[in-house]
């Protein structure tokens, strides 16, 4: 069987900025994959890019054997990579279930006819929805506000709605752009718990963006570290931990 | 040379002179788009108010008795910029001011309504028939055989280049060295920095409407002597393409807006010429739409990511 | 006060002179002409007029701020939390009125609300692309145009009958959106206005120019109006053998037969429209308009297609233009291109606009209130777009939310 994510060689140009060069990495059904490195590093957009929000200049992107790198992003999406956003991208004057129901509309009856004489079939789709969504908003501990407006939530719960509307899409890759940021230790152990969570019980493999060691070093099976646009180091966080290229880009030369 | 070469070189002398009016409209556009980034939808009724003040002034001097053409000019140009400054000034301070920081769309519908507003306005005020200017300045060249295709190049039409290439000249320069100038471009890059390096940057926004109107007045004028004919309703039509000029050429650059506006008028007198005069019209809402859908950066502007 | 006055009096003067340049070369002077010869007529009063209310309006704005301050228009209208709670209660009594109108109304009152239905219609048309996608549409009339034509150009040439052809005029008309629609819909929201404000010309200059087909400047006459099922309100039947409804009924015959009907059917279909669009708000498509509106990049993360959702809402409005379109040209019994002119789009936005982006209840009520009032008060006919665009533009700056704001019904999870 063939790996779930491949990426090879994959390149962004803006102008005369490389802002990502020669990029490659693979990464296996449900396995915790990490990309570090300091900022500009050039990570959210090797995620822009396998997300379809950029078209790459150079390399190309396999998910499940089929070329994404030429997709639009939302035909991405439905072929099973989703992501979060570093600045969560909520609909927030909708409400907390709403937002899920959202996420599930390519899987509804969403013909006009069905819609307009509300047939059995389209009044069981729509109550499935609201089932799953509740299915979720449990999973993450949001049921309570399930008819909260999503921007009235706190920061920490936002973020864990935001992963909650894309696992409702039944990802087979989910894409999670910096999750710890904002959130206190609490939260953070409350996350990891999550997202080891969904790998074990949904099978997802998490491809993630951190700057939170901790939380990288602990839940990750295989870790790339990028600086300057290139990759510099891809291992185990044993294997990362100890290479000296990893120490002078993160502590500088001593 | 041959008959089809003079008729060509005679579209291109027509289509020049459009392109002139049309390039002089669309710098108000264009400055106004790479400040603030919105569409000031009301600038054509600006134009065609820049032309009645222009008939007014006119016909009031012509009953002093002044006959001079020059001093007329310089006078009729020099009160109309005054004037449709003003209006600029307003129409900014009025219906946009209060709106920044709101989306787009809601600048947009306010500048929709100003400008019916103001073709209603005019309509009440000088009624909705057409009115005929004089002619000021009559007569011209003719080339070719005698007997055959004779190209027709009017004093007016030299005029129109004329008048447009100097104001034209005296914008860059302004632009490119003045203190209000820079303190122009530095607010088209980024109007929050600029402001935090303090630059009043509400004042470079008047100031953009300010000269937008002024091109707009001259362009009104010259259309007012050239085509002899001025009603309320030429600037809604006049503005949408003069914005197909503004956009042909790159939203936002100077230069864009003049080459998109000659590129435009060629394309009119072509059609014109060789088509059909009533499908001018389409050709150019037809050449805005493919521009929007094939290049929206244009001809000279520069591409915009989409921030993820 | 005194402060006051020295404080507020220059700019009060600089603004008197500054309205003294904005009125003088429009209101102030006039251009006049007779027997070819141009003269100037000079009219100070408005000017004067226009001077001293600019003038006393800046010198007094702090007192007069405070005053406008106390009167608050939010809470003279209707609030959010109200409107949901009393919006069936409302929407049901306007329906009752509505149905009684016709028969204790004069001729030319249910005549002009014929009118007003029409533009119900195109206003909660518009107010799908407009109020429930975020799409700015300034072309919305090129679809009025499509279903009126489509209606008068069937009839005449294959003699199709209304009936027969309002599904295929709002076919036509959603088909034409489809066809607009799909290259332009991923252009940013202003460009898109423009462009749709450019499709709307370009088929105003097509039905002008092709004489051949459309009967160009002189448009299409002899239109027939609708028929109830089959039987014609008409003095004498047009065909042979037709029968005609007061025969039928053995009535005698009545002008005001027809206007109510034609009333009665205008109601039919605004319903028909109110009823659709409510729906719609509360499918899954609406929740994705409402999450387009909000958010096109989480939206495209999620797998929804932009393009296509944007696609829905405009030809699902063009529809109801068509519909609008066909009912227009049957009961005008004569369409030309003068009809679907830009100023229409504008009145139907600014019917939007008024009412409410998104808000039914409002855009009906706005649709009543601008097609009624000019009638009522006739002497400002002339004033009357003038009003219009003044009306956009004050919306925007005070009450962008419309007169009766949107209220989007939630869908709940039952705990």
């Amino acid at each position: 069987m063939s790996a779930l994510l491949e990426v090879a060689d994959l390149g962004m140009r803006f102008g005369g900025l490389q802002a990502v060069d020669g990029v490659g990495f693979t990464v296996e059904r449900a396995q915790v994959f990490a990309i570090i490195g300091p900022n500009g590093a050039g990570k959210t957009t090797v995620f822009n890019c396998i997300s379809g929000f950029y078209r790459p200049t150079s390399g190309w992107a396999m998910l499940e054997a089929q070329p994404i790198h030429n997709l639009s992003s939302h035909r991405i999406a439905r072929l099973g990579l989703v992501r979060t956003f570093q600045n969560v991208r909520l609909f927030k004057n909708m409400t907390v279930v709403e937002n899920l129901l959202v996420a599930q509309h390519t899987r509804l009856v969403t013909n006009l006819w069905s819609g307009l004489i509300k047939l059995p079939r389209y009044r069981r789709s729509e109550r499935q929805a609201l089932e799953k969504a509740s299915f979720w908003l449990d999973k993450v501990g949001l049921l309570p506000y399930a008819n909260r407006e999503a921007g009235n939530l706190a920061y920490g719960q936002q973020r864990r709605l935001e992963i909650a509307r894309c696992m409702i899409t039944q990802p087979s890759l989910l894409l999670l752009d910096e999750p710890a940021a904002g959130l206190n230790p609490q939260e953070t152990r409350e996350l990891n718990t999550l997202i080891t969570e969904l790998r074990a019980q949904h099978g997802v493999s998490v491809l993630l963006i951190e700057h939170d060691m901790s939380l990288v070093m602990g839940i990750s099976e295989q870790i790339l570290v990028m600086e300057n646009g290139r990759p510099i180091a891809l291992g185990t966080p044993a294997q990362i931990r100890s290479d000296p290229k990893v120490i002078k880009a993160y502590l500088g030369e001593e | 040379m041959s008959e089809t070469s003079l008729v060509l070189l005679q579209q291109v002398i027509n289509g020049l002179t459009l392109g002139s009016i049309y390039a002089l409209i669309a710098i108000g556009y264009t400055m106004v788009y790479g400040i603030i980034g919105m569409i000031n939808f009301a600038h054509g009724e600006v134009y065609m108010i820049g032309a009645y003040v222009g008939l007014l002034v006119i016909t009031a001097l012509g009953l002093l008795g002044i006959t001079s053409v020059p001093v007329i000019l310089l006078l009729t140009l020099a009160v109309c910029i005054l004037v449709t400054s003003v209006f600029g000034w307003t129409l900014e301070r009025v219906a946009y001011r209060p709106l920044r920081g709101n989306p787009r769309l809601v600048a947009l519908i306010s500048a929709i309504g100003m400008s019916i507003f103001l073709q209603n306005y005019v309509q009440i005020g000088q009624g909705a028939r057409d009115v005929a200017m004089q002619p000021l300045v009559s007569g011209g060249w003719r080339f070719g055989p005698a007997n055959g295709f004779q190209v027709y190049l009017s004093y007016m039409q030299v005029l129109i280049a004329v008048t447009t290439v100097l104001f034209m000249t005296l914008l860059t320069l302004f632009i490119a060295r003045s203190r209000m100038g820079r303190a122009c471009r530095a607010c088209a890059q980024d109007l929050d920095m600029a402001n935090l390096l303090g630059i009043d940057t509400d004042r470079v926004i008047s100031l953009t409407f300010v000269l937008g109107a002024g091109l707009a007045a001259v362009a009104g004028v010259l259309v007012g002597l050239y085509y002899g004919l001025i009603n309320p309703f030429i600037g809604f039509i006049a503005g949408i393409k003069a914005f197909t000029a503004a956009v042909l050429g790159g939203i936002g650059s100077i230069p864009g807006a003049m080459l998109g506006g000659l590129v435009l008028g060629l394309a009119e007198s072509f059609t014109s010429a060789y088509l059909s005069t009533e499908y001018k019209d389409v050709v150019a809402f037809l050449l805005l739409v493919f521009v929007l859908l094939f290049r929206p950066t244009g001809l000279l502007g520069k591409p915009d990511v989409e921030k993820v | 006060m005194d402060e006051l006055l020295r404080r507020h009096l220059p700019e009060s003067v600089v603004m008197a002179l500054v309205t003294a340049v904005l009125t003088i070369p429009i209101l102030g002077v006039r251009i006049h002409i007779e027997n070819l010869q141009v003269t100037l007529e000079g009219d100070g009063t408005p000017v004067y007029i226009a001077m001293a209310v600019v003038f006393l309006v800046r010198l007094f704005r702090a007192p007069l701020s405070q005053i406008t301050g106390m009167v608050r228009i939010d809470r003279l209208l209707p609030s959010s939390d109200w409107l949901t709670r009393y919006r069936t209660g409302l929407l049901a009594a306007m329906i009752v009125l509505a149905l009684i109108w016709p028969f204790v109304a004069s001729r030319g009152a249910v005549d002009i609300a014929t009118l007003a239905l029409i533009y119900v219609m195109l206003g909660l048309g518009l107010n799908i692309v407009v109020g429930f996608a975020g799409l700015l549409d300034l072309g919305y009339v090129a679809f009025y145009a499509v279903g009126a034509y489509s209606y008068a150009l069937l009839n005449q040439h294959f003699g199709l009958s209304f009936w027969e052809c309002l599904p295929i005029s709002i076919v036509l008309a959603g088909a034409t959106g489809c066809l607009l629609g799909f290259p332009v819909l991923r252009l940013r929201g202003d460009y898109l206005a423009i462009v749709t404000l450019g499709f709307g010309e370009i088929i105003r200059l097509l039905l002008n120019n092709l004489d051949e087909l459309t009967g160009g400047p002189d448009g299409i006459g002899n239109i027939p109006k609708p028929t109830l099922f089959g039987l014609e309100f008409a003095r004498r039947a047009s065909t042979e053998g037709g029968v005609t409804f007061h025969d039928f009924f053995g009535l005698r015959y009545d002008g005001a037969d027809t206007i109510i009907f034609l009333y009665l059917i205008a109601l039919l279909l605004a319903l028909f429209t109110l009823f659709v669009s409510n729906r719609l708000l509360r499918m899954p498509v609406g929740r994705a308009w409402e999450a387009l509106r909000e958010d096109e990049i989480a939206c495209r993360s999620l797998g929804l297609n932009p393009t296509l959702i944007k696609l829905s809402a405009f030809s699902l409005g063009a529809s109801f233009g068509g519909m609008a379109g066909a009912f227009f040209a049957a009961r005008q019994g004569f369409i030309n291109p003068e009809s679907f002119t830009f100023i229409e789009s504008a009145i139907v936005l600014a019917i939007v606009v008024l009412g409410g982006m998104g808000s039914q209840l409002g855009v009906i009520l706005a649709a009543v209130a601008l097609t009624a009032l000019p009638e009522v008060a006739r002497q400002f006919d002339e004033y009357r777009m003038l009003i219009f665009g003044l009306i956009m533009v004050l919306m925007m700056i005070w009450r962008p939310q419309g007169l009766l704001p949107a209220t989007r019904p939630r869908m709940e999870l039952p705990q």
